[in-house]
């Protein structure tokens, strides 16, 4: 991929250039770069959970989510210079699964990438799925940005290794949102090793891009909203001025500011989850959420699923959400505060009511 | 017990009715099974207004070869619609891309055409006149002509707006046969009267089957609402429910392109999609330009459905036993054939029985008004 370096100099130029981006998908705003040749988007799909009934069936309404999304990043105008899909392509990570989403993602008129998600995982611990999509965890370079996948799901290996009789039963497991019996995801120390000496070769006004499925932030261990070694691996690009962690896993939109890194999850096409402050029992340590989703009705399928596109105008990644029966939301890294925020709702009083729009 | 604190309710609505009415008030009595209806504030009803509405309705002279009046394509006779036609037929018999939805209920709307993209029935009797395909005219001009210069309309607009003729404008056309169509209140069928009215005997056993599969395992209910004290069977939103769309699959996202590309405005929208059939099928996605609405058509009213045949935004849907079929498939005419990408989030297959489809089709048939009731 030909890429040519951008300064920070650069991009500073680019903000003063930034507008909102605009709701609707056909009519991107282009990313504000200085030099305009270098302006990009992409799309991100995530967690369509394509689920094998038997033989040639699969569940209906996970295939239909993801479809819709494909057919709808191929409509985007400008064209998204690449896609990501950010993990929990199958539910049971088995082959007729990961064969049939891939089929899927093979109608996608660009180049995409793929990230490990735990329904992916552990079945084979990713071999398969490996064959389709390439390894676990790489980084590239793109216009000046460099972007990085991370296999975040994995765990333990007394867990992954000796715990359970059969591979089956062990993505049964990891498969429950709420089951005790799953353990906490890492990154681990071997790949965290690797993202060190990655990022030795990065100079730290160079935007950073990290895509995992789980967050690299702890939000609720109950529902594995979690990453174990998150404080490690934010440690590791701390020394960046800018970056932006992209996570699937938890079907809803989420931002947050940890120190220099940007949070930001994105939506699942397959089904919502709601905020765990409805589940946890205990006093927690979540994250405030300030903007509600709306509330889903289940009549419409797609209503709370989602996918998104996004620019990187101010350094920062900016998301767009295409939302189903829904307002469009935008969620873009405010420089005033320093942190992401919903352009458009972020005040209480431009606040939807969740159960007003249908 | 029940029928009697009913029978209390339905009469503390019609005094409230009565009692809300302003004097001489040409406000229509709401029949059985609707609810109450608002006006405009910008147009109140007059008797006098309604009844140049009327007239306007069915001047053929407001088209370019002096044949097509609105009635043409909304006849009484059939419901306010042009039933059997597929899609309607303006001057010259030119054909559109879209059935022709009747008058009847759409005070209750809350956006008009197939697309939504008018926001109030005066808007909507703006667009008719002009296009190319309907009633042909250039421009209103030759409408103010007529009217500023026939001396029954000089003398029924200055008796509803005060107006002297070189003061009618097309404002004042538009408000007077939107006006007229919000007098086209129909409700009180079989329907009304088993499920609102307490007869229990209004439906026959199969109709009553029908409805069970109407609000339960058909899933209709979800966008063809039924409430509590009354049914407009209609949600007035958009869903791509596998019509039309279908046809042009393969092309869609280069048609989609095309079109925001052309940056056409929203008074050439409304000549494209009734000339242009592949546009056409874009539906509400060529108003909003929103991916959420690709395909997308708004929810129809299934008041007297039986008396509008055929069905769908293009008319492609011979009878109600056929639109049934085509839900039962889950958003296609021909079991298994590929149902479009954009498909909305509600259709799904709904494995019903032939005679769940035929309990269904005899329940459709209960939502005829007895002013449409076949002979």
């Amino acid at each position: 991929m030909k890429s040519r370096p951008i300064t920070r100099r650069s991009f500073l130029k680019g903000m003063g250039a930034a507008t909102v981006a605009a709701t609707l998908p056909m009519s991107l705003v282009e990313v504000a770069f200085a030099d305009s040749s270098e302006n990009f988007t992409f799309a991100y799909i995530s967690d369509s959970h394509i689920q094998h009934i038997k033989g040639s069936k699969f569940v209906r309404n996970w295939d239909r989510g993801l479809i819709r999304s494909v057919a709808e990043t191929n409509m985007l105008r400008p064209k998204p210079d690449f896609v990501v899909f950010g993990g929990d392509l199958a539910q049971l990570g088995t082959k007729p699964e990961l064969d049939h989403g891939a089929e899927m993602l093979s109608k996608l008129n660009y180049k995409y990438y793929c990230v490990m998600g735990e329904h992916d995982y552990y079945l084979d611990l990713g071999e398969y799925w490996s064959t389709l999509f390439g390894p676990h965890y790489y980084s590239w370079d793109h216009k000046g940005v460099h972007f990085i996948i991370l296999n975040s799901i994995l765990t333990h290996d007394h867990w992954t290794y000796d715990r359970w009789p059969t591979a089956k039963q062990r993505m049964n497991e990891m498969a429950g949102l709420d089951n005790p019996n799953g353990s906490p995801f890492m990154v681990g120390a071997k790949q965290r090793q690797w993202l060190k000496k990655d990022l030795a070769k990065i100079e730290k006004e160079t935007p950073v891009v990290v895509f995992s499925h789980s967050p690299i932030q702890k939000i609720y261990k109950g529902w594995n909203f979690w990453t174990d070694d998150a404080e490690e691996v934010q440690a590791l690009l701390r020394p960046f001025d800018a970056v932006t962690v992209v996570y699937g896993h938890v079907h809803q939109i989420q931002y947050n500011q940890i120190g220099n890194i940007s949070f930001n999850a994105v939506m699942a096409t397959a089904w919502p989850w709601p905020y765990p402050q409805s589940y946890s029992q205990a006093a927690t340590y979540l994250p405030k959420l300030t903007v509600p989703m709306n509330r889903a009705d289940p009549f419409f399928e797609r209503d709370a699923t989602g996918w998104q596109f996004m620019d990187i105008k101010t350094g920062r990644v900016d998301l767009n959400y295409n939302l189903y029966s829904n307002a469009n939301r935008t969620v873009a890294y405010n420089p005033k505060t320093g942190r992401p925020e919903d352009v458009s709702y972020q005040s209480p009083d431009k606040r939807i009511s969740p159960q007003t729009h249908y | 017990m029940k029928r009697f604190n009913f029978c209390l309710i339905i009469a503390a609505g019609w005094i409230c009715l009565f009692s809300s009415m302003p004097a001489g008030s040409a406000e229509t009595q709401v029949p059985l099974g609707l609810p109450e209806l608002t006006y405009p504030e910008a147009n109140p009803q007059t008797q006098a207004k309604i009844a140049l509405g009327d007239k306007l309705f069915h001047d053929q002279r407001f088209s370019s070869t002096g044949d097509v009046s609105c009635a043409t394509c909304h006849d009484a006779g059939k419901a306010f619609t042009d039933a059997p036609l597929k899609v309607s037929e303006g001057i010259h018999k030119l054909t559109g891309t879209r059935n022709a939805p009747t008058i009847v209920n759409s005070a209750y709307f809350t956006t008009f055409f197939w697309d939504g993209r008018s926001p109030d029935l005066e808007d909507q009797a703006l667009h008719p006149f002009t296009n190319p395909v309907e009633m042909g005219l250039k421009t209103h001009q030759p409408i103010l002509d007529i009217v500023r210069t026939d001396s029954q309309y000089k003398k029924a607009f200055k008796n509803v707006f005060g107006k002297n003729a070189a003061s009618i404008t097309i404002k004042d056309v538009v408000q007077a046969i939107a006006s007229f169509e919000r007098t086209k209140i129909s409700g009180n069928s079989p329907f009304d009267r088993w499920r609102y009215g307490g007869d229990a005997d209004a439906l026959t056993p199969r109709q009553k089957r029908g409805f069970d599969v109407f609000v339960n395992q058909g899933r209709c209910v979800s966008c063809h609402v039924i409430e509590e004290t009354q049914a407009l069977f209609t949600d007035n939103r958009f869903h791509n429910v596998g019509v039309g769309i279908n046809d042009i699959q393969m092309v869609v996202s280069r048609l989609a392109n095309e079109f925001l590309k052309a940056k056409i405005t929203m008074s050439e929208v409304d000549i494209r999609v009734l000339t242009d059939q592949r546009t056409s099928e874009l539906g509400r996605f060529a108003v909003t330009r929103k991916f959420d609405d690709m395909g997308s058509f708004k929810t129809s009213t299934l008041r007297n459905i039986a008396a509008t045949a055929p069905y769908m935004h293009d008319g492609s849907l011979k009878t109600l036993r056929d639109v049934v079929k085509h839900y039962n498939n889950g958003g296609v005419t021909i079991k298994d054939d590929p149902v479009n990408d954009f498909l909305s989030g509600g259709i799904r297959p709904l494995n019903l029985t032939d005679r769940q489809i035929d309990d269904l089709t005899a329940f459709l048939e209960s939502l005829t008004s007895p002013e449409f009731a076949v002979k």
